[in-house]
């Protein structure tokens, strides 16, 4: 599996002011992307759970890249999303079987909690396609202040027979909340919504 | 003296394992710091900036420093540097050369005393502007096997009234370098270009 990452690439984004307004502490927010080899590329295959095996493996090892990215412990992460991008050689079907079925279930393991579903989109484009990951509290999906996304963006992928693979993970919502709805200190953490 | 009013500060750490050839057993990793920074000439044309290089220099100095840390925190891995700026559409770009020398001289100094010239770029751009800064040997510029850049840029800077600053460190070559020309272990280091 590692022989066919080509790259990894983390991102650390903080915000320290707002409309001129001091934010502090800092929000912060960080990716890690990988890109990989599909093995799929230019022709349609049936089964693809060769796809959903690597999704396991970079489930865990893209958490744990973000996770020392931000310099904090996995329970202390307050939202998560997850993202592709698929080379022009491949179909967006691959994109799905390597986000839906295993990515999730190690990064929550790292976490150590994660009841909410994880916030997901995928593409297909050529190389410095953006990928807008969103992000939703990682423990209720209703927590309004954390209803975000992080635009990344890696220039040289993904080629045409490449994925690109993304999880963002925060210890934040948005800088300056104040549109209502759930707040985090309200959340039962029981369904994973509220 | 202008403050100076940090809103963002991003850092992108890229490993990179092949680029379609042999699977090289230590990733060359390039790492690229920005800060986003209130331009305090937007908008009108002011003869006297040359100051504002002197409140840049401890920005510059922990831009340079966290840098090193997102690469391990070893003055002795980095090999190759280069920086940027990127203007907003209300400022010019002699803005963006006042980051010369706060910017330049925090990686030299960092780095024991660096020969080569920092090699830079600049230009004036809005939101979501992507930079291609450039990257040479720390001692000698002549190195061809260490010639390289890295794209840097985020989606919601430069604003108007905003600059982006850029520092790049990398950790060696080329992933797969082999055109020739002078080679690292070949520096005199006397005069920053053999």
């Amino acid at each position: 599996m590692t022989s066919k990452i080509r790259k990894i690439v983390t991102f650390l984004e903080e915000t320290h002011t707002e409309m001129g307004r001091s934010v502090n502490p800092p929000t912060r927010r960080a990716a890690a992307a990988a890109v990989i080899e599909n093995p799929f590329a230019g022709k349609y295959v049936e089964d693809l759970t060769e796809l959903a095996e690597i999704g396991q493996v970079l489930g865990s090892l893209l958490t744990e890249r973000a996770l020392a990215t931000l310099g904090i412990p996995g329970p202390s992460v307050e939202s998560y999303g997850k993202a592709a991008a698929v080379g022009e050689n491949g179909e967006l079907e691959h994109a799905a079987a390597i986000l839906h079925p295993k990515l999730g279930a190690p990064v929550r393991k790292l976490l150590g909690k994660g009841a909410a579903l994880i916030p997901s989109s995928k593409k297909r484009g050529g190389p410095g396609v953006s990928l807008d990951i969103p992000l939703g509290h990682k423990d209720a999906a209703f927590v309004r202040s954390h209803f975000d996304g992080m635009e990344i963006r890696v220039n040289d992928a993904p080629r045409a027979n490449e994925i690109l693979v993304a999880i963002a993970l925060t210890d934040s919502g948005r800088p300056l909340p104040r549109v209502g709805g759930l707040t985090k200190d309200q959340i039962q953490g029981q369904d994973g919504l509220r | 003296m202008p403050e100076i009013k940090l809103r963002k500060r991003i850092i992108t750490v890229e490993e990179i394992f092949h680029e379609g050839g042999p699977v090289s057993p230590a990733p060359l990793r390039r790492a690229a710091v920005l800060a986003v920074i209130h331009n305090p000439f937007a908008g009108k044309y002011i003869a006297e900036i040359g100051g504002f290089m002197d409140d840049l220099k401890p920005l510059g100095m922990e831009m340079a420093k966290s840098l090193l840390h997102a690469l391990g925190g070893d003055p002795k891995i980095i090999e190759g540097y280069g920086k940027g700026t990127i203007v907003g559409q209300n400022g010019e770009l002699e803005h963006g050369a006042l980051w010369h020398v706060p910017g330049g001289y925090a990686m030299r100094e960092i780095l024991g005393g660096a020969k080569a010239i920092v090699p830079s770029t600049k230009k004036v751009g809005g939101p979501g502007t992507r930079l291609d800064v450039p990257v040479t040997h720390i001692n000698a510029s002549y190195v061809r096997s260490h010639f390289d850049s890295m794209e840097v840029g985020l989606a919601d800077a430069p604003r108007a009234n905003e600059v982006v600053l850029a520092l790049v460190m990398t950790t060696g070559p080329r992933i797969h370098a082999r055109v020739g020309g002078l080679k690292a272990s070949e520096i005199k280091g006397e005069d920053g270009l053999r």
